[in-house]
């Protein structure tokens, strides 16, 4: 602080106490609404205080029927959730690390054709070729299954950039000693290089983690078995049965279900979610 | 590029990229020529017989009167959204800069917004804007206003671009105030001596030297607001009250998955793929090369 105005002091802890009330309003109102039974939560004006019936939801959510003409329990989208997210950090992650190895340490013809043919997918988001990426998943009989929930989402360039940058910056005596010593490209990633990129490895899998658990029009395409739906996708058909059965309580809770995971990974690392952020996006 | 030190040619390399490549080749590349193909074809309504027409599609877009005012409507949705979710994140990060002790406290409970779906968002917006129920039109009658977003074109904007706008504030928060962290706290100080209160300051200092993080960030949001705030619109308006809120990245959805126009819908694609093009370079040569102090 530059100097000592009290005043000052007071105002900017209002604002910032204002604008913490204002970002938690939503989930505030759905963690009350998660907290009462669907009885209170049709009477007009509906509670802004947390009731009883939390733990009675949380159980009925997740391993009863759940919701009425949803059959799956959320307890499974949750699982076919992590295991999506789990296949596309993991899968983005590994091809990248050694794409980037190759592109950095080798010298081989086509290195810059195989560089730029990266690159380019850099620009194209999934939304604009959608249509064609779901007849490619559909003719390889990739529907309903986790490989074609993650597979088509892991072509991109975000990670090998970033790897690829990270390995410049590794001083090239690093190499040379290495060889000296008698080590081969491979013993050289394992050993040397995937130790010293290790916390951009977890940086990176921080993101790309909330990336895979969010996803919503890939998964609510290519998915019609309720077997494989994910909970992210379910809010929607959840949202639609609520005209007929306004299973409010449940719905709030299974929205807080789907947030919670990427929440936790945030605020739990914060500080390796702000380095992935920054990192992957500049 | 290449590091100065490096392993001979081998076959090794090929295998290592080998991965990438392939999965890039079979979901990236023949997809993405696939749509450029298809707008170039009009196919029948069974998808039995399609024609070679050249850039009919696009003609026909661009005549489209509807398509048009969805680029309106487009533009007038990711203005809004990255204003106000950019300015709010402006005001909260210059008065989190100011804070000593807790400083981190503040930046965890505004940033864990940004792990929420946008589906989710939604979904949590259109709760408590429910008309029946909602917290909101409840207050909103007391004060004599009638909220219905399933009605009413202009509130259902408003709806969505609130949601999306909400979420959004997280990340432009992060890099608002990492870019003020990042300034040298003698140039603050000389201009207090000088006699600036924080205001002038912060208007005089700090805003001008953040401005290469502002570029940055419009871009971003523009992106965002252009394409992940599909589930957004998805879950509260579906693009409606008379596709009031039916935006370019909504309407190529629905063109092809529900209105099964595939050609039109790949052209829209094209179009939109260009868009994103463009922003990409722009991002990358005006705002990172000539908006520096």
């Amino acid at each position: 602080m530059v100097e000592n105005r009290p005043i000052m002091t007071f105002i900017t802890h209002l604002v910032l106490v204002l604008g913490v009330a204002m970002i938690a309003l939503p989930i505030w109102i759905t963690l009350v609404a998660a907290s009462h039974d669907e009885v209170r939560m049709l009477q007009v004006p509906i509670p802004l205080w947390p009731g009883t019936h939390f733990v009675e939801n949380l159980k009925q959510t997740l391993f009863g029927s759940g919701f009425s003409g949803d059959q799956t329990p959320v307890w499974r989208m949750m699982l076919n959730s992590l295991v999506m997210a789990m296949m596309i950090s993991v899968g983005k992650i590994s091809i990248s690390l050694i794409s980037a190895f190759a592109i950095v340490y080798f010298k081989f013809p086509f290195r810059m054709g195989f560089f730029w043919m990266i690159f380019i997918t850099l620009m194209l988001p999934v939304e604009v070729r959608i249509l064609p990426t779901f007849e490619v998943v559909a003719n390889l009989g990739l529907l309903n299954s986790y490989w074609g929930l993650s597979i088509p989402l892991i072509a991109s360039a975000t990670a090998t950039f970033m790897f690829r940058q990270v390995f410049l910056t590794i001083p090239d005596e690093m190499l040379e000693s290495a060889r000296i010593d008698g080590a081969g490209p491979m013993r050289f990633f394992w050993d040397i290089l995937l130790p010293l990129s290790r916390t951009n490895i977890a940086a990176l899998f921080v993101i790309l983690f909330i990336y895979g658990w969010n996803q919503y029009l890939w998964p609510l395409l290519i998915t019609t078995d309720t077997d494989m739906t994910t909970i992210v996708m379910s809010i929607k058909q959840m949202l639609e049965s609520a005209e007929q059965t306004p299973q409010w309580n449940i719905i709030m809770m299974t929205a807080f279900l789907a947030m919670l995971p990427p929440i936790l990974v945030v605020v739990g690392m914060q500080k390796l979610f702000v380095q992935g952020l920054t990192e992957t996006d500049k | 590029m290449l590091k100065r030190v490096h392993f001979p040619s081998s076959p090794l390399p090929y295998l290592l990229v080998a991965p990438q490549i392939i999965v890039t080749l079979v979901f990236f590349m023949w997809p993405a020529s696939q749509a450029l193909y298809q707008s170039l074809l009009i196919e029948d309504a069974f998808g039995l017989s399609s024609e070679f027409v050249w850039f009919e599609n696009f003609a026909a877009l661009l005549d489209d009167e509807q398509y048009l005012s969805t680029f309106g409507r487009t533009a007038v949705f990711s203005s809004l959204v990255a204003f106000l979710s950019m300015s709010v994140a402006l005001i909260l990060a210059g008065f989190a800069d100011r804070v000593v002790k807790g400083a981190t406290m503040y930046r965890t409970l505004l940033i864990w917004p940004y792990a929420v779906a946008p589906v989710l968002a939604g979904a949590l917006w259109v709760f408590m804007f429910n008309p029946t129920l909602g917290i909101f039109p409840y207050f909103l009658e007391m004060v004599g206003i009638k909220w219905n977003h399933y009605l009413n074109g202009r509130q259902a904007m408003g709806l969505v671009i609130g949601a999306a706008a909400w979420k959004q504030v997280a990340y432009n928060f992060l890099f608002y105030l990492a870019a003020m962290q990042s300034i040298p706290r003698s140039i603050i100080e000389a201009a207090a001596i000088d006699g600036a209160g924080p205001v002038k300051r912060f208007l005089t200092q700090t805003l001008p030297l953040i401005s290469p993080t502002t570029f940055f960030l419009i871009v971003i949001n523009v992106v965002y607001a252009f394409f992940e705030t599909f589930g957004i619109i998805h879950v509260v308006t579906q693009g409606g009250p008379a596709n009031a809120t039916t935006i370019l990245v909504y309407k190529v959805f629905n063109d092809g998955f529900v209105g099964l126009d595939l050609g039109g819908s790949a052209a829209q694609s094209v179009i939109l793929m260009v868009i994103v093009i463009v922003m990409t370079v722009v991002q990358f040569r005006y705002v990172e090369k000539k908006v520096e102090y």
